[in-house]
């Protein structure tokens, strides 16, 4: 299995704390692949992909964050019409419902990051069905 | 034959209540004639038309007029003053939060007595002349670090005058002589375990503390745990007021069941706040002490404004002196909110039995009566969805809607970000354009 790791971290809905955030990272040289914010009234959480995960939640943590790492596939798919529906049409086949997902094209590969319940489940789906899944590392060098 | 080590003023402190009260009415009765001397007080006896004299039983006591942070105010800075000012040896003022301060006089006999007090509290705690005790409360002014400075002193273990301070330097003497008992305010113990827990230090493993003495603010015994878990001490809640000594009018021992108030110092009464009526016997309401063994500036019927009940029984310890249960409110904190009393202790109560929410609060009351409450999110109550934190801020506006009969909007916000005082915590805003 292979599954990457998210940083996410919670932030009060306010000018400033994105930055905040971002700072820390910057400071802990650590590079930000990509980066989503769901909010929720007065906060929200910010989920990134970053090169080095476990020192950006150390570095997060640190300056008093809450923070954790969550687990997500990225699967690379075909940057055309219908290959996200490929993806959302196999899973739901299989009953698996998909949670917070984003997705982002990289020098013409498209990159889908999802979270479900049952990332190694969900995994095995997938590469059953011929969908290549990128290990961390492989985020990193798109 | 040794004296026990768990006592002070062993003979005092387990005497027989009989004893003890003809104790408290021969002071009494002293005190009243004393103030009898003092313009405010002889005029209020004049109003009451009472005379000295006339106090004859425990019971009159009821008959003398009751003395109002007002009054302290509107007789500052010497009014209440029961004896020449060259007797006078030391000045505290309170940390009155709005208008005038309310000054308090001791004589030389007072400082003493109220180390001893002090003294008493220490070795309820079992504190001996081995312990190292750092004052992390304020010197100056505030009775917190003089007070209880001087009572350590009469103890003889190593008092470390620390003082508020920053929380690197309080550390640091910590690590370096050996810390074992600490005073300190409980807003001030939460953000200390916080600020070791981010320094990567086990209190446990890496520092010598066994116990604190917490008081200055009232706080609920959720908080109280909250405080020996982090820190793996044990808490003793202290309980006193500037007008009364400062620290030490009341204290835990070691049974932890309630503060023992040192009877033969004070008068306590429990009256209803509204009538000013005696409540029953073990019944909530207003703490009102007269001091009976002071001579600088008595006060007769003190209202505090902290509302309290007798536990009844006695205590395991052999102490004869009546307990008081924890503060649980001041009866001019309370808010009313849509119609409906709420204390900021109930608040409290709910979020510190709740593990997902950190240790500070802020009760914001605005436009027309709307009660919003901040929490802080306990790094520890984060698992990186964002449903779940709404789910958990419904979670904490429900069960506050069941403590308090009013649905507060609930605010989560991040760990550290509310306002912490070294001193004391201020937990409501209130800016209602009512």
């Amino acid at each position: 299995m292979s599954t990457v790791k998210l940083v996410a971290v919670f932030a009060e809905n306010r000018p400033g704390q994105a930055a905040r955030v971002t700072g820390i990272l910057a400071r802990a040289n650590i590079n930000i692949r990509s980066v989503t914010v769901a909010s929720s009234g007065n906060f929200g959480v910010m989920k990134l992909l970053v090169n080095h995960p476990d020192l950006a939640l150390h570095a997060l943590k640190r300056e008093g964050f809450a923070a954790t790492l969550t687990e997500v596939i990225a699967v690379e798919t075909a940057d055309k019409p219908g290959a996200l529906h490929a993806v959302a049409q196999c899973l739901a086949a299989h009953d698996i419902n998909l949670c917070n997902t984003s997705g982002f094209v990289a020098n013409d590969r498209a990159i889908l990051v999802i979270e479900v319940e049952d990332p190694a489940q969900a995994c095995r789906i997938l590469k059953k069905e011929g969908l290549h899944i990128l290990t961390q590392k492989e985020t990193l060098t798109i | 034959m040794l004296a026990n080590p768990m006592f002070w003023q062993q003979e005092m402190e387990t005497m027989e209540r009989p004893a003890l009260e003809a104790l408290q009415l021969k002071r009494l009765r002293q005190t009243v004639r004393r103030l009898g001397r003092v313009p405010f007080y002889r005029g209020k006896f004049l109003e009451a038309g009472i005379k000295p004299e006339q106090i004859k039983t425990a019971a009159d006591v009821r008959r003398l007029p009751f003395t109002t942070a007002a009054d302290l105010r509107e007789n500052y800075p010497e009014g209440l003053l029961a004896v020449p000012r060259q007797e006078v040896l030391r000045l505290h003022t309170s940390s009155g939060t709005t208008g005038k301060p309310k000054a308090l006089f001791f004589s030389r006999r007072d400082v003493d007595r109220a180390a001893d007090l002090i003294a008493r509290a220490f070795c309820m705690t079992g504190v001996t002349r081995r312990d190292v005790f750092q004052n992390m409360m304020s010197y100056g002014l505030f009775t917190g670090g003089l007070v209880m400075h001087y009572g350590a002193e009469k103890i003889g273990c190593m008092v470390i005058p620390a003082g508020p301070g920053t929380s690197e330097r309080q550390l640091l003497l910590m690590q370096d002589f050996g810390t074992t008992v600490v005073h300190i305010t409980p807003s001030y113990a939460f953000y200390f375990a916080d600020f070791l827990e981010k320094k990567g230090i086990d209190a446990r493993r890496d520092l010598a503390l066994r116990k604190a003495f917490v008081g200055a603010e009232p706080y609920t015994e959720e908080t109280k745990r909250k405080i020996e878990a982090a820190l793996g001490i044990d808490v003793y809640n202290s309980y006193g007021l500037t007008e009364m000594n400062g620290p030490g009018v009341a204290f835990e021992c070691g049974e932890k069941c309630g503060l023992h108030l040192w009877e033969d110092n004070f008068v306590l009464e429990i009256i209803n706040p509204a009538t000013g009526e005696p409540m029953g016997e073990g019944e909530p309401g207003e703490l009102v002490l007269t001091s009976i063994n002071r001579e600088a500036m008595p006060l007769l019927r003190y209202r505090t404004r902290d509302l309290t009940c007798v536990i009844p029984g006695a205590c395991a310890c052999g102490r004869t002196h009546r307990r008081i249960h924890r503060i649980t409110g001041r009866s001019d904190d309370m808010l009313i909110v849509r119609g409906v009393n709420i204390f900021p202790q109930q608040i409290e109560r709910v979020l510190m039995s709740m593990p997902q929410i950190g240790r500070n609060y802020l009760i914001q009351l605005e436009g027309l009566d709307e009660m919003t409450v901040k929490v802080e999110l306990s790094p520890t109550g984060f698992d990186g969805e964002v449903g779940h934190l709404t789910q958990l801020q419904n979670e904490v506006a429900e069960k506050l809607r069941a403590e308090l009969w009013v649905r507060p909007k609930v605010e989560l916000v991040a760990s550290g970000s509310l306002p912490v005082t070294e001193g004391k915590a201020k937990r409501v805003v209130d800016k209602r354009s009512l």
